[in-house]
């Protein structure tokens, strides 16, 4: 075997009542593609921040090419030859490619010399890119690019992605596959983080699973089934989801040539989209983030009103109404954004009940709260979806994003709608949890709700929908049936490869 | 009323100094506003600077002096204002406009004894010949020196921030913070750097108009230029060149509105005495049609908090 790239021995971070890492030990070889597996919080993203320099271990040492590595900062990280893509935060929306790329170098040549650059290596990659393009106006895979694109500058050892495929096409991730294969065979390692087993079974040669901070196992992924590794990871036995065959019932909710701007200037209007839904269905909405879901969903909410006669429901007309009166009449809405958006972050679980709650739960009596009742329905949400928290009068901030996730679902679910709206429910959901919300979804359509899941997840849109669409810089595809549609297919549906036309001209 | 009692030459010399204080005030808060902070407290720290300056002038006899001591008390003040957004992260606003009364109240506090006192005067820059040349003689080649500063910074500001590395990691910071802080830079730092220059150009614009404009030191003589600055730096869309376009505008109508007043024009002192701010503002309205240059992070509190 050849002499370890990295080897990492003991290292142990703890932060205020928890600790992030504890004694992890593991040796990337060069040219290895190593994948690190775990569930939300399981300490992969401290890990990693420790060895680009971000955070500093309490204990345990580091070593590179046999000798000892501290990186006090990213920039002694990068130059000794690490180089991380981020998951987000790490680009500037106003300013364009080369600018962005610069602001990672340390000796960044002038831009116009640093343009030429940027074309050459993309070539060389097969990752179209214009140097000169305003960061704001791509999509997400091309913001990826940049990133990936800003590593390779810097002739790179050992390449750090976390969770990069979460927001691309399956082209996409055709693309992004080619080239790290080709970077590993010129003998780039690779430390891959996700939580997709079957692309880490694809593309990586070893793993290492992280569980509460601890390493728990390694593997070889291309033995080892996807499930095995998902119930590594877990520490327990996963539940698939059932649902029963059934025929939807009537349409519920009516959508015809829905137009809408957007209301932030990076945003994307939503142009044309037609759709019906009935009762007892699952609508899947697929689609990279960024071409219009936000905007669907509120325009769906009642956030943004429509134009009239546009959205329908039953026999009414609900186009203009706010998000008040949709909710009496039973549409409700879980957004993206758990914090700020789904929740008020400084309010308690009982004040968030209260929020969306007052309406359907008779929570309000001629303008007077009901506070004892607004309690009990937080800890009805709690009990049922199982939320762990010490108890309602905890504020949203303080949970953690999966629990928090499991209190923003539950809250609609038990409002018994008949149309639910849900953007990202799993997002950041840990595996168990995240199957409960779905198992949660599915028993409300089976209870003859109709319900539109928006979702970056494809293999959750696989599992639960009905009917799958994607949304495409605005525009939503004709629904079609799940059930048989193929990952090019719906790779299709989603706009194929973004940006590849560039590369041909 | 006698329009011609209105020497143009005089009105155009009169109006490079009437904006010179805006254009240090003004440029300071845009690389501020750049790094992604809201500073609102630029009137305070303009009046901290006309009294550190109108003092140290008189004392020293040394108006250059006076100048370097104005800086350091806009600095020094800009200090606190970062100490308190930056360190214990304290609401923006709060602490601009907080900063804003201290600085008017210190500053009379220190300013008791000077009232009715002359500073030494600031000689003219020293064109030789030039200053013979009929008409642009007297117009562009007749002031002191901080005059031609004003303009020189504004040069170096947009160099800087158009084309320098430092210009680029300032911008980064202001548009997003955690971005920047995940690239490895000092985002406290650098936005604490940005904040003190800031109180260094606002107090040089103060000593401006206590040691060059009026001169003299009254109370509150800042008189509300430092609110235009920050309308200025918003309504300039943060670009330096509009920035300068801005405050010569301003300082062209104050100019022109106290030769009117001179001149006897049959219109209420009170109108041309808010002239200069409604038309500044609307030209600038205008011209901001675009908005989406504002930095993205401005205003927001930056948390290292992973």
């Amino acid at each position: 075997m050849t002499a370890p790239l990295l080897a990492l021995s003991g290292l142990t971070k703890a932060y205020p009542g928890v600790v992030a890492n504890d004694d992890v030990s593991l040796t990337i070889a060069p040219g290895e593609v190593h994948a690190l597996l775990g569930e939300n919080g399981a300490g992969k993203s401290t890990l990693v921040k420790m060895i680009y320099g971000l955070v500093k271990p309490d204990s345990g040492t580091m070593q590179m090419h046999g000798a000892a590595f501290h990186p006090s900062e990213p920039r002694a990280a990068r130059a000794a030859g690490v180089g991380m893509v981020f998951q987000h935060f790490s680009l500037f929306d106003a300013l364009s490619v080369a600018e962005n790329i610069a602001l990672g170098m340390e000796n960044a040549p002038k831009l116009r010399a640093l343009s030429k650059q940027i074309r050459d290596v993309s070539e060389a990659y097969g990752l179209p890119l214009s140097p000169d393009r305003i960061v704001g106006d791509l999509s997400a895979g091309e913001r990826q690019r940049v990133e990936i694109i800003r590593c390779l500058l810097q002739d790179p050892k050992l390449l750090i992605m976390d969770e990069p495929t979460s927001v691309l096409t399956p082209q996409e991730v055709e693309i992004l596959f080619k080239t790290l294969r080709k970077l590993s065979a010129e003998g780039t390692a690779i430390l891959y983080i996700s939580h997709k087993l079957e692309e880490i079974r694809s593309l990586c040669d070893s793993a290492t699973i992280l569980r509460l901070g601890k390493v728990v196992g390694h593997c070889t992924p291309s033995e080892t089934s996807a499930r095995d590794m998902a119930e590594m990871m877990v520490g327990s036995i996963l539940k698939t989801p059932l649902r029963a065959g059934k025929t939807p019932g009537a349409v519920l909710l009516d959508i015809q040539g829905l137009n809408a701007k957007s209301p932030s200037a990076f945003g994307m209007p939503l142009r044309d989209i037609s759709v019906q839904v009935r009762a007892g269905e699952v609508l899947g909405i697929g689609g990279v983030a960024g071409n219009g879901q936000d905007e669907l969903l509120a325009a769906l909410s009642g956030e943004q009103p429509s134009g009239a006669g546009m959205i329908r429901f039953k026999d009414h007309d609900i186009s203009q109404l706010g998000p008040i009166a949709r909710r009496a009449l039973g549409i409700l809405a879980a957004p993206e954004e758990r914090l700020g958006h789904a929740a008020a972050p400084d309010m308690t679980l009982t004040e968030n009940a209260m929020l969306t709650g007052a309406v359907r739960e008779n929570l309000e009596r001629g303008g007077m709260l009901d506070w004892p009742a607004a309690r009990r329905f937080a800890e009805r949400i709690i009990k049922e979806f199982d939320v762990r928290t010490p108890g309602p009068g905890n504020a949203a901030r303080a949970l953690s994003g999966g629990n928090l996730q499991k209190f923003v679902i539950g809250r609609e679910v038990l409002q018994r709608p008949e149309v639910l709206v849900v953007n990202q429910p799993t997002w950041g959901v840990d595996a168990s949890a995240a199957a409960a919300i779905r198992q949660a979804l599915l028993d409300l359509a089976e209870n003859g709700a109709a319900v539109i899941v928006i979702s970056q997840d494809l293999d959750e849109l696989m599992e639960i929908s009905d009917r799958f669409s994607a949304l495409n810089e605005g525009r939503l595809s004709e629904p079609r049936p799940a059930q048989g549609l193929t990952v090019d297919e719906i790779g299709l549906m989603m706009g194929g490869a973004h940006g590849m036309e560039v590369a041909h001209v | 009323m006698d329009l011609s009692a209105i020497n143009p030459v005089l009105f155009v010399a009169g109006f490079l100094v009437a904006a010179t204080p805006l254009i240090f005030a003004a440029l300071g808060e845009l690389v501020v506003e750049k790094s992604g902070v809201l500073n609102l407290g630029v009137e305070g720290m303009m009046i901290m600077g006309a009294i550190c300056g109108f003092a140290t002038a008189v004392e020293t006899g040394s108006p250059m002096l006076g100048f370097a001591a104005a800086a350091a008390g806009g600095a020094l003040l800009s200090l606190l204002f970062a100490f308190l957004t930056q360190i214990t992260l304290a609401n923006q606003v709060a602490s601009g406009l907080a900063l804003t009364l201290f600085g008017l109240g210190f500053s009379a506090l220190l300013g008791q004894s000077y009232v009715g006192i002359k500073p030494p005067r600031l000689a003219e820059v020293n064109f030789g010949p030039l200053h013979d040349i009929p008409v642009l003689g007297p117009v562009l080649f007749s002031h002191d020196i901080m005059l031609y500063l004003g303009i020189a910074m504004v040069i170096a500001v947009w160099v800087m921030l158009k084309f320098t590395r430092a210009g680029l990691i300032l911008r980064a910071v202001g548009e997003s913070h955690d971005a920047a802080h995940a690239l490895g830079y000092k985002v406290v730092r650098i936005r604490t750097l940005a904040i003190m220059f800031g109180g260094a150009c606002a107090g040089l614009g103060g000593a401006y108009i206590s040691l060059i404009r009026v001169p003299q030191w009254t109370e509150g003589m800042t008189a509300g230029v430092g609110w235009i600055a920050l309308a200025l730096v918003v309504f300039a869309s943060w670009k330096p060149w509009r920035l300068l376009l801005g405050a010569y505008l301003f300082g062209g109508i104050t100019q022109l509105q106290l030769n009117l007043q001179g001149a006897g024009v049959a219109i209420p002192v009170e109108y041309l005495a808010m002239s200069p701010y409604i038309i500044t503002i609307l030209v600038l309205v205008v011209l901001s049609a675009d908005k989406s240059s504002a930095p993205a992070s401005l205003g927001r509190t930056f948390h290292a908090s992973s």
